[in-house]
């Protein structure tokens, strides 16, 4: 099964946001009050290594495990689409306390409700794709 | 063991995190997660909706099986790892959910006020689940990436896209947060 190294990333994932309390609504909550540092230390730590580590990447100083250089496609440029988006998004953070990740390592959890979260959240990616050609980008 | 079992810091999820990125980097891939729900969608047959569903998932497999793990992690610490669910929330924060009427802020990961299962059957509880996912699933897809594609991915390598969308998911979640939770809650 050549995905199962994928499956054991993913485990890693929900251990590590779990026992950081990131999928916690109240860590969410907590940070939008401006009130703890806990979430922007795990961001901006994330962020400040990672930085090295694409840096690294791009340079070729580390190489993919069948020693291709990796390639990293760059995000859409568009005011309307990132900063709109972005907010849209930004509302729905917030009042789920939760973003597409910690919604299905709640679900491990086994908090019923998030079902739902994750509905809604397939019906928007759907009604996304059904009015974009409408939308500003 | 004891290590383990406490509330991990900042200063080790951060890094573990970044972890995460690189080894999906080093297996040839890309760290977003908000994308599986569009493959999520295209499995479940959207496509005879709208035409976008009509891409081939298998190719997008990895992703599946990378959120299928994450939902194995959550079960995992869950059963094993999170012997205290309490979260050692600032106590402005506890006065601020009081205030707002939530009781016993931080005893647990998730307030009862929001994900108990007698709230999710009432009209508005229900309506706040659905609706907070919607926002997260059409703004994540608008805006190309989510926490992770952008803030984390976009942002380690220095993309002005994803600065301004993480802009923007401040702006939302501050809106949600200061403006619109005193008319809701």
């Amino acid at each position: 099964m050549k995905y199962i190294k994928f499956l054991l990333i993913g485990i890693l994932f929900g251990i590590i946001l779990s026992k950081a309390e990131v999928i916690s609504w109240y860590r969410i909550y907590e940070m939008f009050k401006f009130q703890s540092f806990h979430m922007y230390g795990v961001i901006g730590s994330a962020v400040a290594v990672g930085v090295v580590l694409v840096y690294l990447f791009k340079k070729g100083l580390i190489k993919t495990y069948l020693g291709n250089q990796i390639v990293i496609e760059p995000k859409k440029k568009g005011l309307a689409r990132n900063l709109v988006g972005g907010t849209i998004f930004g509302l729905g953070w917030a009042l789920a306390g939760a973003c597409p990740g910690p919604m299905f390592i709640l679900l491990g959890r086994g908090v019923a409700a998030i079902v739902i979260v994750i509905i809604g959240g397939l019906l928007g990616a759907l009604l996304y794709h059904s009015v974009k050609s409408k939308l500003p980008h | 063991m004891d290590f383990i079992l406490q509330p991990w810091p900042w200063y080790v999820a951060g890094p573990m995190i970044t972890l995460v990125m690189f080894l999906l980097f080093y297996f040839g891939k890309k760290f977003g997660v908000s994308s599986n729900l569009e493959t999520i969608c295209a499995i479940g047959g959207a496509g005879k909706v709208v035409d976008f569903f009509n891409f081939d998932w298998r190719k997008n497999g990895w992703n599946l099986m990378f959120i299928l793990g994450a939902v194995i992690g959550g079960f995992i610490s869950y059963q094993w790892l999170t012997p205290d669910e309490s979260v050692a929330i600032n106590r402005q924060t506890f006065q601020d959910l009081t205030d707002l009427g939530f009781q016993n802020a931080g005893a647990q990961y998730l307030p009862d006020e929001i994900f108990s299962i007698e709230n999710m059957f009432t009209v508005k509880g229900f309506l706040i689940l659905i609706v907070a996912g919607m926002l997260v699933g059409f703004g994540s897809r608008y805006a190309g990436g989510c926490t992770s594609g952008h803030g984390i991915v976009g942002l380690s390598n220095l993309e002005i896209p994803s600065l301004i969308a993480v802009i923007g998911f401040f702006i939302g979640g501050l809106i949600m947060t200061w403006l619109l939770f005193p008319l809701i809650f």
